[in-house]
């Protein structure tokens, strides 16, 4: 499968955002492609959950423009951008605590259901149908990511590495041609990023979902990512496939440790 | 072993999403509604239907208003008498003044406080948890000041509009039987039509926006929309709700009956009752209106021991004592207790 071929699904053009005197991200340009996962890497305070927020409209920039399908992203809002189908999960879970697992997963097809006020009052009917249609396809999103037992559990009672499994299956309810992951496997342990990095690469292979995502555990980045990206203080400082990134001095540099002088 | 799910086989998803999945509940609530709807007009005094089950009833119906708000979307709301108060008026002035049908004057009532309360909830966009409960509580007076003054409305300052004989397609409605049946065939449609509501798409929502409204955005859902559709069918209900109990219980539309107090009443019920559940605000409209009547019934039994002073005290002591009771046993309100009891009742006798 030639993932580059055609124009870019996501272009990303010359951004500036600054907090203050901070500037955040200082001219990031990125390309994202149809069908491959890519993966954004730096220190801390490098500006890449800035990048994804200004991806999906929770900041707008300061310069620069984002094209998504050819269609300008910089000015709309956030649910309009998640209506052209970009989904993402955040760093510190988001999930509906109040909410079970099922409803919150069901809230990921929101922009998918359009029964209008009366007929959901109503509800035999119209409503009804469309509430077990999506409730199917949520239910294959479920039974994907082997979370069965936990259905009918409020979210805010789950333990961690299963919250973030539940936000990632949110995200994927709303069926998005990009999905952005901020980082999905912080704070999880072997086992459990193993199952992460699974579920991204079925995502991938099986739903044809473009993914970029944030992560820091270097072995997973190298191991499932096709394309690498590296931020250093708002700069983007590298870019290529894991082997040209594992060799390019000036990642080598900033990021992984300058390497020792003899 | 007397309440238990064993044996429910769910085969499909329609099942699964039932109001009531479990066979017994489902009997409970059919032989609720006939105690409701044929044993108590039969059994039940003037005294019990007119003082006791109209307001509980109704009250009830503007808790559950609230609860769409307040409960489901997470916008606090300290105004809700003033929007009863816009339901009364309207729904008095379209049926005494234009002889609108009574139905209709009560849903015209509903309509125009759900417009009124769409304005109020404007700000709602924009402030969020105690400074909203703030802009909400501005609501309460400039309503209460306009009631009171606009002269098309009240008739001159501080009037009152008093209710002219009722009929429905024709039938008088002039005994406490008859305006009790009117009351439960206007809240049992409106509570089934919320329980819809709140289950389904728009229900979703609300919860998403309440627990976490960045997220709920991000995934597409629209703050604005949402928002103020939970103030306008919110406002809906309390005006409904305003509408019917001047016909039925208070027999005149006068701005007192809807004051601040009220708005905190309304509070106290759905947050002992239940945020979030339609259920609560039946136990916390049953709570908040019957607990002073029983209170007072129970006290008089000892009027001879006691010095009346002291009696009237008693009754607001033994009423916020209880208050304060519950809330430390279940702190998510009466509707939370009554779901842990009947995970009880599952196991019970053998709960290992």
């Amino acid at each position: 499968m030639n993932k580059k071929n055609g124009n870019p699904m996501l272009q990303v053009e010359d951004i500036h955002i600054t907090f203050g005197i901070l500037k955040a991200l200082n001219g990031v340009s990125l390309e994202i492609h149809k069908g491959e996962i890519l993966a954004i890497i730096g220190p801390n305070g490098a500006g890449k959950t800035s990048l994804v927020n200004v991806i999906n409209g929770v900041y707008h920039p300061s310069r620069g423009h984002i094209f998504f399908e050819d269609k300008d992203l910089t000015t709309l809002s956030h649910h309009h951008i998640a209506s052209l189908g970009i989904a993402r999960t955040f760093q510190n879970v988001a999930l509906f605590k109040g909410m079970t697992v099922l409803d919150n997963i069901m809230v990921g097809r929101n922009l998918k259901m359009g029964s209008n006020f009366f007929s959901q009052g109503i509800y035999w009917g119209f409503a009804q149908k469309e509430e077990i249609r999506h409730r199917q396809e949520v239910e294959r999103v479920i039974d994907w990511l082997e979370i069965e037992h936990i259905r009918k559990t409020p979210a805010g009672m789950l333990p961690y590495g299963l919250q973030k499994r539940v936000e990632l299956g949110r995200a994927l309810a709303a069926e998005p041609k990009l999905l952005l992951l901020d980082e999905p496997m912080a704070g999880m342990n072997l086992e459990e990023k193993e199952d992460i990095a699974r579920f991204i690469l079925d995502a991938n292979e099986e739903l044809g979902t473009t993914i970029a995502l944030i992560e820091h555990d270097m072995g997973v980045v190298m191991d499932i990512s096709d394309r690498v990206v590296v931020l250093d203080y708002g700069d983007k400082i590298g870019e290529g496939t894991p082997e040209e990134i594992r060799n390019n001095e000036k990642v080598i540099k900033a990021y992984l440790g300058t390497a020792r002088q003899k | 072993m007397i309440y238990r799910e064993c044996g429910v086989f769910k085969a499909n998803y329609r099942a699964d999403m039932a109001i009531f999945p479990i066979p017994l509940d489902r009997w409970g609530v059919i032989i609720i509604l006939f105690i409701a709807f044929v044993v108590v007009p039969f059994s039940a005094s003037d005294y019990w239907l007119s003082s006791i089950l109209i307001p509980f009833l109704v009250f009830s119906l503007a808790a559950l208003g609230l609860n769409f708000l307040t409960g489901y979307a997470g916008q606090l709301s300290i105004g809700h008498a003033a929007f009863m108060a816009v339901g009364a008026y309207i729904s008095l002035i379209l049926y005494g003044r234009y002889e609108v049908p009574l139905l209709l004057s009560l849903l015209g009532g509903g309509l125009v406080t759900a417009a009124v309360g769409a304005v109020f909830g404007i700000p709602s966009l924009r402030i969020k948890g105690f400074y909203l409960a703030v802009s909400t509580l501005a609501a309460q007076f400039i309503i209460q000041w306009v009631l009171t003054h606009w002269e098309w409305i009240s008739g001159g300052v501080f009037g009152t509009v008093d209710t002219p004989p009722m009929q429905v397609f024709g039938w008088p409605i002039d005994t406490p039987v008859k305006k009790y049946y009117l009351v439960l065939s206007v809240v049992v449609p409106l509570t089934i039509f919320g329980k819809n509501i709140v289950r389904g798409q728009l229900g979703r929502a609300w919860m998403a926006i309440r627990d976490m409204d960045v997220a709920a955005e991000i995934i597409g859902i629209s703050l604005f929309w949402n928002k103020l559709l939970a103030f306008t069918v919110s406002s809906f209900y309390a005006g409904v709700a305003g509408g019917l109990i001047t016909f039925t219980y208070y027999g005149a539309a006068n701005i007192e009956a809807f004051n601040i107090m009220v708005s905190f009443h309304l509070l106290g019920m759905i947050i002992i009752g239940g945020m979030g559940s339609v259920l609560g605000s039946f136990f916390g409209g049953g709570f908040i209106t019957l607990l002073p009547i029983f209170i007072n019934q129970f006290a008089h039994a000892f009027g001879t021991v006691l010095k009346t002073d002291l009696l009237a005290c008693l009754e607001l002591i033994l009423f916020g004592g209880l208050i304060i009771f519950f809330l430390i046993v279940e702190p998510y309100g009466l509707a939370r207790l009554w779901r842990t009891g009947k995970d009880k009742l599952r196991l019970w006798p053998f709960p290992y």
